[in-house]
């Protein structure tokens, strides 16, 4: 059984490694992981759940290529960025700017967040609230005559 | 009962946001390029490999800049809409041949008719990137001073050159 798994770990392993990305041999690997990691914070415009790195669509792969030659042009992430957002729009982003019309998308979840914080803290104290109500005088006499009860019963 | 309307309150608020999502094109990507300048280019023509053609050339029109390509397929069910546009002479049609082999985009246009004034030819689908095109066709409104106003994405249908097009082919001339 367990010669069995390590079998199927083994393929799984050797899938993934055949699965990467050829890259030419003769290509820069340092340049070559800068275009992968850009990539990889481009969405790809063809399949959109996609971004570059992982899309096999020939734009995705002409805009991998733009990304390569704006790279070894010297220019800076940051320019490349802007040169696909000029293009595509913050859409191209896969991590959107935060500006007036994104504020909802990144303070949303905190906003629930803090929202189910406080309905939370406010349940919680009431539930206490209930629990600490002082017994009035005919309850807190049935109360003794059950305490008792049970000690004449033990 | 009281305590119910609150979740009950929400849960119809998150169902208005879904109906609203579920109608949403996410095909449709907002165009950054509507009240910018169309973006420069100077190309060969495509059945003249020894002309170029710019933008610039069309200044003082208003004219559309259709992406097309001989292996597209919807480009072949919007091309009869672009045909009946061209004949009605309204408003000069620029093609630009994505991707193609030259041969096949000319042999494309002879096959089915030519709406084009000129196709201009971006083999290496540069120019396809500088204007954002990410599907073919798309369709560009460009006025006379060279400014994009609206851009169609995937096929032009009939109704959209009635209600969208046509009116605002009109609008920038008027003005």
């Amino acid at each position: 059984m367990r010669n069995w798994f390590a079998a199927i770990f083994l393929t799984l392993a050797a899938a993934g490694v055949g699965a990467a990305e050829a890259v030419p041999a003769a290509a820069d690997p340092v340049l070559e992981a800068r275009v992968q990691k850009l990539a990889e914070e481009l969405r790809c415009l063809v399949c959109q759940n996609q971004n570059l790195a992982d899309s096999h669509a020939e734009l995705a792969i002409d805009l991998k290529n733009q990304v390569r030659e704006m790279l070894k042009q010297g220019k800076s992430d940051k320019e490349i960025a802007d040169y696909m957002v000029q293009r595509y729009g913050d859409f191209v982003l896969y991590r959107p700017p935060v500006k007036t019309t994104t504020l909802l998308l990144w303070g949303g979840p905190f906003v629930l967040f803090a929202g189910g914080l406080g309905v939370l803290f406010f349940n919680l104290r009431r539930r206490r609230n209930v629990g600490a109500a002082p017994l009035s005088q005919a309850e807190h006499a049935a109360a003794l005559r059950l305490l008792e009860e049970k000690k004449e019963g033990a | 009962m009281r305590r119910f309307l609150l979740p009950l309150g929400i849960f119809i608020v998150l169902v208005g946001f879904l109906a609203v999502g579920l109608r949403l094109n996410p095909r449709e990507v907002p165009s950054p390029f509507i009240g910018k300048p169309a973006p420069a280019f100077s190309v060969p023509q495509l059945h003249a490999a020894e002309h170029s053609i710019a933008p610039a050339d069309m200044l003082g029109k208003v004219w559309l800049l259709n992406v097309w390509a001989s292996w597209c397929v919807s480009c072949r069910q919007e091309h009869p809409v672009l045909m009946d546009l061209a004949a009605r002479k309204l408003v000069p049609i620029v093609g630009l041949d994505y991707k193609d082999e030259r041969a096949a985009g000319i042999a494309w246009l002879r096959e089915h008719g030519d709406p084009y004034l000129l196709s201009a030819y971006d083999r290496d689908g540069r120019i396809g990137i500088d204007y954002g095109v990410y599907g073919v066709p798309e369709t560009f409104v460009v006025d006379k001073a060279g400014v994009i106003r609206y851009k169609h994405i995937g096929p032009l249908t009939q109704k959209a050159v009635d209600e969208k097009i046509v009116p605002l082919v009109k609008e920038l001339n008027g003005a």
